[in-house]
């Protein structure tokens, strides 16, 4: 039994050597996916000097961790996510308030989520919400290629369309406002009720119809345009987006500061840099296809052509408030996703 | 006179005070220079608070010199009391409650609790044992009373308390109020309890689907690790070694990877779905998604667990008792009814409740394969992190978790009982184990032999995807999504690591292998104190550590958050808060399998330790734990592997310099980038099998004396002890 209390001994050793956490010059929380992120990071610390440590995990957790650590807040930053977390945090007191010299530089939609949050927050790129579909899945179906959101109703789409359920996905509840926002809350809900007679699953993630959809498990998959592209390209998979002709929501990605970070200066660096053109210049890289907030760099290629997306002017002060929300979200529950097929 | 604990126990308190730094500091170096991190002696005079912690050492002092057990059991107990009470009540920001302030005025600030705490507070409670000891208690047993002591301490500083911080806030609404009506409305939602899909449209609450597929889960996983334990160990197949191999790879297996693996072959778009469709006609539906799939990916899963449990109760079933009852004339089919089978009931209640609970907890094959089929551990993590965020709901969700967590570890007490099955006792046993009856063997491998192929299949999957351009479409091979995350480039400073997944591989490496030996001891102390020893309490005791087994990792992560951030205690950021975390939530594994091995050790082999003059701790160094060592074996490789696989409790504890391998192949997953995530997976699989290896070469396998079948030379009879 030697060995057994050596290893017990060598294991308490050890731990007191893992007791300490490191410091870094500025700490970031990043809502982007992995490869975003890190480059982000490493082209931070190249360009300024400052060593910056990132963690990632998704809007909603960093949201929930945020929440959890505000009376000794670990991080400094948060980049990216969907905005209505940050908007949130922001009604909740979490975030500082900073206006960036940058602001003039940005374009309208990135500078009027800033306003909307009294500053504690701001644009850093924008997607509009679509669809994918899977071409060979469709071919094998012998179906004429989806257009419209009224396309998603027609018969033979019957199980073949999948969504998030809105209460657990930002992705699936922008969906739900905006149809609310394109046709009137009636006739919106009209149109989910005879939708979920084609769905065939509502999943929990976000992500997960536009990945279903790649791997062609299901033929439509609503999803972010720009998530559905990055799918397509790194996944290579047979996927199409469709940006529907009706007009659709968007999503404005943001970025705040936190509330009692450690490093207020250098998080400050990072938040200017953050909206500078040789920051944004470098997301497709990473596979990023979105619209960039500061309007000197120019829509990646790879992009959805905006002049073919009909925006609506979507209103993020009411259906990013949490009162509007829970109604919205509750009333999807009872009538929607209880219903039988 | 005292024993000699007492004394060097009371130099420890009094080392705890005057040698070391009594707050815990980020950067202990700076703080050394500013003079802060100082012992508690220099402390004192600025904070008037800290005085009575002191004086107690001195109280101590005393009663050690003058043989007053009473009296250093009191002040023992007196200073962990107001350790805790000035701790909680004094922050890094003043006053932790407000009326506080107003009583007593000022703003006086502390920080986290530091190793001069930490010695304090061991030594106070140890002390407290050695003087209760003394008092009698537990027979006079100091290293009984201290060891329950310590893990009471410990689980109730780092399960209960964080646990209760997250389900307080059941009773409380959105912005922080108490508000018990709130409770009732969200406890009888429909969401949970709905029955819907009994009468045809729609779907059933999450309580019912949870408990549902685990009673599934828990039966079928116990049902098939039985077969393959027998077919392992009572048949003449050489199947043993690939099964024990087998066995092996699920439990080493990031979760979300068997239900990619499982898409990949019956998905729409599976190879065998298209298979089926192209040959036979058969329509490719979605049939996986739903409780379908989950409950085929848990069943392959958690089948080894109870597979790992059963053959270690299996072999310790002396093989005399089934020879006396052949003897006796009985059939080998009445021989398993009547002998074997009650021998090996409370080894399968433990795999059913292992099997019932891992499926209640498990987060990451619901999330993958679970469509609209909601469960209550991903329902719970959506309404911490989903669109919703409402904290109430996981709570109330936990809660009802918690309740169906504990009703089956009540029934599983009642069914096993309080019976005794010990079957290893001091005398040798010379017995050489029957055969199977021949329905039961043809039994065993109609279900052992399709569920390997199944397995081996869903494993070649896993292990060749990151090996070939982009598995279930294009296979031709190639090393590209190997060295994204383990290439190794010669550059100007030498060789470096530049694969993206190094920096998480080398952290959970070391984190999970710093967890192994102290989950494995903490679980192994424990199920003995459970097992052996009586004292008052031990079924509040054995709830409270099967608690952190009950809460979904992603509530044990919010929770470790809310109770470590902020003074007395501080752990978030730190390595330690993950190794905390794993050895806590997996240490009910070690307690099960103890137990389950403890229960069928006879107890004279204690007493008659405990008669030639041994005290308890020499009786389970030297007696116990030899016996013990597939439980050990057990308890160790399942800690291990459960800490380099788990994502969904440390997913919220991870930082910028402890990244760990799961998160990152979740986050690859996540982008559609499957080559990587699946080669990072078979890369954390070979090195897990040669970590398992290793720790069977140092630990070794069990050595009860048993004759082996068909051999004639005669086995050591008895316990070989080491």
């Amino acid at each position: 039994m030697r060995s057994a209390k050596t290893l017990l001994i060598a294991a308490a050793a050890l731990l007191a050597s893992v007791a300490m956490p490191a410091r870094a010059d500025v700490v970031v929380y990043c809502s982007a996916d992995e490869k975003m992120c890190r480059g982000l990071i490493t082209a931070f610390t190249r360009e300024t000097g400052i060593k910056a440590d990132m963690t990632r995990q998704s809007s909603g957790e960093t949201y929930a961790r945020i929440r959890a650590e505000k009376d000794n807040p670990r991080a400094d930053v948060w980049w990216g996510g969907t905005g209505d977390p940050h908007l949130q945090a922001a009604e909740e007191g979490l975030l500082a308030e900073y206006k960036s010299p940058l602001l003039p530089k940005l374009r309208e939609w990135a500078v009027r989520q800033a306003e909307l949050a009294k500053f504690q927050t701001v644009g850093v790129y924008m997607g509009a919400l679509g669809y994918g579909y899977n071409s060979e899945e469709l071919a094998r179906k012998r179906l004429a290629a989806p257009r419209c959101w009224a396309d998603l109703l027609k018969p033979e789409y019957k199980g073949e369309v999948q969504m998030a359920d809105p209460n657990s996905s930002g992705t699936a509840y922008t969906m739900l406002a905006t149809l609310v926002q394109l046709w009137g809350e009636e006739q919106a809900f009209d149109y989910l009720k005879k939708l979920h007679r084609n769905i065939n699953d509502y999943t929990k993630s976000g992500a997960a119809p536009a990945q279903a959809a790649g791997k062609g498990e299901t033929l439509v998959g609503v999803a972010f345009q720009h998530d559905v592209v990055m799918v397509a390209l790194t996944g290579r998979r047979p996927l199409v987006t469709v940006s529907p002709c009706e007009g659709t929501g968007y999503e404005v990605g943001s970025m705040s500061l936190i509330k009692g970070g450690r490093n207020a200066a250098d998080a400050r660096k990072f938040y200017d840099w953050a909206l500078g053109a040789s920051a944004q210049r470098i997301m497709p890289e990473f596979g990023s296809f979105q619209v960039p907030s500061n309007s000197d760099v120019p829509v990646p290629k790879e992009a959805p052509d905006l002049s073919s997306i009909k925006l609506i002017n979507y209103d993020f002060a009411k259906y990013g408030s949490s009162a509007e929300r829970r109604r919205l979200l509750a009333r999807w529950t009872n009538e929607v996703k209880g219903a039988p097929r | 006179m005292m024993p000699a604990a007492a004394r060097g126990w009371s130099a420890a308190f009094a080392l705890a005070v005057v040698g070391l730094p009594w707050y815990g500091h980020e950067d202990p170096f700076s703080a050394f220079l500013a003079g802060e991190a100082l012992p508690l002696v220099f402390q004192a005079g600025a904070r008037p608070w800290l005085l009575p912690l002191l004086l107690l050492p001195a109280v101590v002092q005393i009663a050690v010199r003058r043989d007053r057990p009473r009296l250093m059991v009191g002040a023992a107990a007196v200073a962990l009391a107001w350790l805790c009470l000035q701790g909680f009540a004094i922050n890094h920001r003043g006053w932790t409650w407000e009326w506080l302030g107003a009583l007593f005025g000022g703003k006086p600030t502390q920080a986290a609790m530091g190793w001069g705490a930490l010695l304090y507070a061991l030594a106070a409670t140890q002390l407290a044992a050695v003087g209760l000891a003394r008092q009698g208690w537990c027979r006079g047993d100091a290293f009984v009373l201290g060891s329950i002591l310590l893990i009471l301490g410990a689980i109730l500083l780092f399960v209960f308390w964080p646990v209760m911080t997250v389900l307080i806030s059941a009773v409380r609404d959105n912005s922080g109020n108490f508000a018990p009506a709130e409770f009732w409305d969200k406890f009888t939602d429909r969401s949970i309890w709905g029955l819907e899909c009994l009468s045809g449209g729609g779907n059933c609450g999450a309580a019912w689907n949870t408990l549902a597929l685990a009673v599934g889960v828990g039966l079928l996983s116990t049902l098939l690790g039985l077969a393959f334990a027998l077919v392992a160990l009572r048949t003449g197949l050489r199947l043993k070694g690939p099964i024990r191999l087998l066995s092996l790879l699920p439990i080493i297996t990031p979760p979300f990877v068997i239900g990619l693996a499982l898409i990949i072959m019956f998905g729409r778009t599976g190879f065998v779905t298209i298979f089926l469709y192209e040959t036979f006609g058969i329509p490719r539906t979605r049939w996986l998604y739903g409780w379908p799939g989950v409950a085929l990916a848990q069943l392959l899963a958690f089948t080894p667990i109870a597979f790992l449990v059963l053959v270690g109760v299996l072999q310790s079933v002396a093989p005399s008792l089934e020879e006396a009852a052949g003897t006796l004339r009985a059939g080998r089919w009445r021989t398993f009814r009547t002998v074997t089978w009650p021998l090996i009931r409370p080894g399968v209640a433990n795999a059913f409740l292992i099997g019932f609970i891992e499926s209640m907890a498990d987060f990451g094959n619901p999330l993958m394969l679970g469509g609209s089929f909601n469960v209550l551990s991903t329902d719970i993590f959506f309404a911490v992190v989903g669109a919703a965020q409402d904290q109430g709901r996981a709570a109330v969700l936990g809660v009802v978790l918690l309740g169906f967590t504990m009703a089956a570890f009540t029934a599983q007490r009642l069914w096993v009982g309080r019976a005794r099955y010990t079957t290893v006792t001091g005398k040798g046993d010379s017995g050489v184990p029957p055969p199977l009856p021949l329905g039961l063997r043809a039994a065993c491998y109609a279900t052992v032999l399709p569920w390997l192929v199944l397995t081996i299949v869903v494993y070649a999957i896993v292990l060749s995807g990151g090996f070939v351009e982009n598995i279930g479409r294009d296979h031709t091979p190639t090393w590209k999504h190997f060295l994204i995350a383990f290439g190794i480039d010669h550059g100007v400073g030498g060789w470096f690591l530049s694969g993206s997944a190094w920096n998480s591989f080398i952290t959970t490496m070391w984190l999970s292998a710093l967890s192994m030996p102290l989950t494995a001891a903490l679980g192994l102390i424990t199920a003995w104190l459970l097992a052996r020893q009586e004292f008052r309490g031990r079924g509040a005791f054995e709830f409270l550590t099967m608690m952190s087994f009950a809460i979904p990792g992603t509530v044990i992560g919010v929770s470790y958050i809310l109770a470590f951030n902020t003074p007395p205690v501080e752990l978030t950021g730190t390595g330690m808060i993950l190794v905390l975390a794993f050895m806590f939530r997996n240490m009910p594994v070690g307690i099960r399998a103890g137990i389950a091995s403890l229960s069928q050790i006879d107890k004279s082999l204690d007493e008659a330790s405990l008669t030639l003059g041994a005290r308890s701790w020499r009786t389970f160094r030297l007696v116990i734990l030899p016996i013990l060592r597939p439980a050990i074996i057990a308890a160790m490789v399942y800690s291990f592997v459960r800490a380099v696989t788990s994502v969904s409790a440390v997913i919220f504890l991870t930082t910028a310099e402890y990244q760990l391998a799961t998160v990152y192949i979740v986050g690859r997953a996540e982008m559609s980038e499957y080559g990587v995530a699946l080669a990072y997976s078979a890369v954390l699989i070979a090195v897990m099998v040669g970590a398992l290896m290793l720790i069977r070469l140092l630990v070794g396998e069990q050595r009860i004396g048993r004759r082996a079948a068909n051999t004639s030379e005669t086995a050591p009879v008895g316990l070989a002890a080491s």
